[in-house]
């Protein structure tokens, strides 16, 4: 007992506070720690953690698709890739080399000059190169060679729709055309989201969204792509028949101010655009200026008869059609000692619209000319659309307010000619023209009244009969009116004297006018150069297949038309 | 007292294991509408690709090639066409 007793060796009480109080200690240190790590470091552990499943993934917007007005594609995005390299990674044998070469239809030693600027860590091989060919580069597993999606546009109607469409550059942004001018609507916006993928890679829960991907919006324009091939067709015959530099061409449904048609020759594929000209991409239409010579000239009766100094029926002595303005002499290419102010458009007298025009005080003439959209680019929302030349009225002398009455000394786009004369196509009002596909019937602005719209689209009627300048813009079916326009060009300051600039601008039927055309050929040189030889039969071929494509009724007895013979002494006009 | 500890155990065992399936569940929805999503923009690029593939073959100067060339269209002398207007009209 004893012993046991002096066994049982009491141990001193501080050993155990000892132990206690180590442990108290250790548990103390794990609690603030783990304290620590939840409620201080917790972001930055979370994050952590999170980065190792946790991927922001790009996400692509795609452009919007161009459409014609009936829904036909235009210009569509698809995806192609890319391929990359970082140059310090790569290293090629010759043979695999060749190979990638002749996937890529490069030349080799191309590869080589990409790849040795060790610089960059990122040189594009190819760009926008088939799906396949990319899976075929992949597939040769050499490192450092990399793919990047991209898409590519691609446009159907290709030379047809060139210079309306526009096309865009390798970044998918728009450079020319619609494509420019519709970039906000049709580029859409990138974004990129944070999701969590799971070891398989596939996603299995959204943690954010970074930033809201936006796709590109479709557009829908006015133009007909059916009208749009005729108009292009017949422009591309005219080129060739009568040996132009170049043709343009407007179609516009004058009801709705919508753009059915708009084309240029000559043109160019948008879907290759390796060498291009300048003279390819100009959109001749819209953005040149011309001296449009006669076509001119029934703005300048409108504002006459505006004015109320004269009528339809007022007679105008026209001097044996020579005009004297001090050191200049205007001819007429068909002299009479007086016609009536509806024979000056029939017939295309110079001295005519000059006489009728100096009747007229400047500032009004001006205003006029102001009012129906000369000088000032219209809005139809298409990038470079010219203004034209107008000078302000007080510079104005007298031999240049007689000139411009027949459309010298004055310049206008195509484009502009052609929405002025939606005043005498509808009953006085300025339709404001769209590329972009109406939904309603245009409202203008009334311009001038109704009994003058009506007067001057019945002289426009009396040119395309036998005995104007243009009866060669009459079809079938339908009654036409239009007026024809042959203006010398200028060159370095000076009118040249064989190079010319055949126009016409009609609409039809002329009974309740729905479609208006307005088309011009630039140095026609086979010979022919008037309006009404060159231009006119261009209008008639459009005109007569428009109007059936758009289902519009007769107006007009059908029987053939009677055109005067080559021999013939149908008036022409000089201007 | 334990009995309550017991049951509130039971209760959380329970409460956990069907966070755990409902998770899951929504992962696997989750990765579903993904892919469907996937396919959407798939087929929408199909799409455009068919568009483009019909409006090259219905291209209109091909059309107007074949319809006179092979097929001997023409279009109809206009003597020979009525045209009929739409009730509204009369």
């Amino acid at each position: 007992m004893a012993a046991a007793a002096q066994g049982l060796v009491r141990m001193p009480v501080w050993r155990a506070r000892f132990v206690l109080a180590a442990l108290v200690a250790g548990f103390l240190l794990i609690a603030g720690r783990s304290l620590y790590l939840q409620a201080v470091k917790t972001d930055f552990l979370q994050e952590k953690g999170e980065a190792r499943y946790a991927r922001v993934l790009e996400v692509p917007a795609t452009r919007g698709r161009i459409l014609d007005r009936n829904g036909e594609a235009l210009a569509v995005s698809t995806p192609v890739k890319s391929i990359w390299a970082i140059p310090s990674d790569v290293s090629l044998g010759s043979t695999q080399r060749k190979k990638v070469a002749s996937l890529l239809v490069m030349d080799a030693g191309e590869i080589d000059r990409r790849l040795s600027d060790g610089s960059r860590d990122f040189v594009y091989l190819k760009r926008q190169v088939s799906p396949e060919t990319a899976e075929a580069v992949a597939a040769l597993g050499i490192k450092g060679v990399h793919e990047q999606q991209e898409y590519r546009r691609y446009y159907p109607a290709g030379e047809v729709t060139a210079h309306i469409v526009g096309f865009t550059g390798v970044d998918d942004a728009g450079q020319e055309g619609v494509e420019l001018s519709h970039q906000a609507l049709l580029g859409g916006r990138a974004g990129s989201r944070r999701v969590i993928k799971d070891r398989l890679g596939q996603i299995v829960e959204d943690v954010e969204s970074i930033r809201a991907a936006q796709a590109g919006a479709d557009l829908t324009l006015s133009i007909d792509a059916r009208l749009q091939s005729l108009v292009f067709g017949a422009l591309k015959a005219a080129v060739e028949a009568h040996r132009a530099k170049a043709a343009a061409a407007v179609l516009v449904d004058v009801r709705t101010g919508e753009v059915l048609a708009l084309a240029n020759v000559p043109s160019y594929n948008p879907n290759n655009r390796t060498r291009l000209s300048g003279a390819q991409l100009r959109n001749r239409a819209v953005t040149d200026m011309f001296e449009p010579g006669s076509t001119l000239k029934p703005f300048t009766v409108a504002a006459a008869l505006e004015s109320g100094k004269v009528q339809p029926g007022t007679l105008i002595p026209t001097a044996g059609g020579r005009m004297t303005i001090g050191r200049y002499t205007i001819h007429d290419s068909h002299p009479a000692a007086a016609m009536t102010v509806a024979q000056v458009i029939q017939k295309s007298s110079n001295v005519g619209a000059a006489k009728i025009a100096l009747g007229l005080p400047r500032e009004a003439m001006w205003d006029f000319f102001r009012r129906v959209g000369f000088g000032a680019a219209p809005p139809v929302g298409f990038p470079g659309a010219a203004s034209g030349r107008l000078r302000p009225s007080r510079t104005w002398q007298p031999i240049e307010q007689a000139t411009m009455a027949y459309g010298h000394g004055i310049a206008v786009s195509l484009l502009q000619l052609a929405h002025a004369y939606t005043v005498f196509a509808t009953d006085g009002e300025l339709v404001p023209l769209t590329l972009v596909k109406a939904t309603t019937f245009a409202s203008g602005e009334k311009i001038v009244s109704t009994e003058t719209a009506r007067a001057v689209r019945a002289m426009l009627e009396l040119a395309v009969q036998n005995g104007g300048t243009a009866p060669r813009a009459r079809i079938m079916g339908w009654r036409v009116a239009g007026k024809t326009g042959t203006a010398h060009k200028q060159e370095n300051g000076a009118y040249a004297a064989n190079k010319y600039l055949s126009s016409f601008v009609g609409f039809a039927p002329a009974s309740a006018p729905r479609l208006l055309f307005a088309v011009m050929v630039d140095e026609p040189s086979a010979g022919q150069y008037y309006g009404g030889s060159v231009a006119a039969p261009v209008f008639a071929q459009v005109m007569q297949g428009a109007l059936r494509t758009v289902g519009e009724p007769y107006d007009a007895p059908l029987e053939p038309i009677q055109l005067p013979g080559e021999g013939d002494d149908d008036a022409r006009e000089s201007t | 007292m334990a009995k309550l500890n017991l049951l509130l155990l039971a209760v959380l065992v329970a409460c956990a294991i069907g966070l755990v399936t409902s998770q899951h569940r929504s992962r696997k929805l989750f990765s579903e509408i993904e892919r469907e999503q996937n396919r959407s923009r798939e087929l929408d690029v199909d799409y455009g690709r068919l568009q483009l593939e019909a409006s090259t073959w219905g291209l209109h100067q091909r059309v107007q090639k074949i319809a006179a060339g092979s097929l001997g269209l023409r279009p109809a002398d206009p003597r020979r066409v009525r045209i009929v207007q739409p009730a509204a009209s009369r």
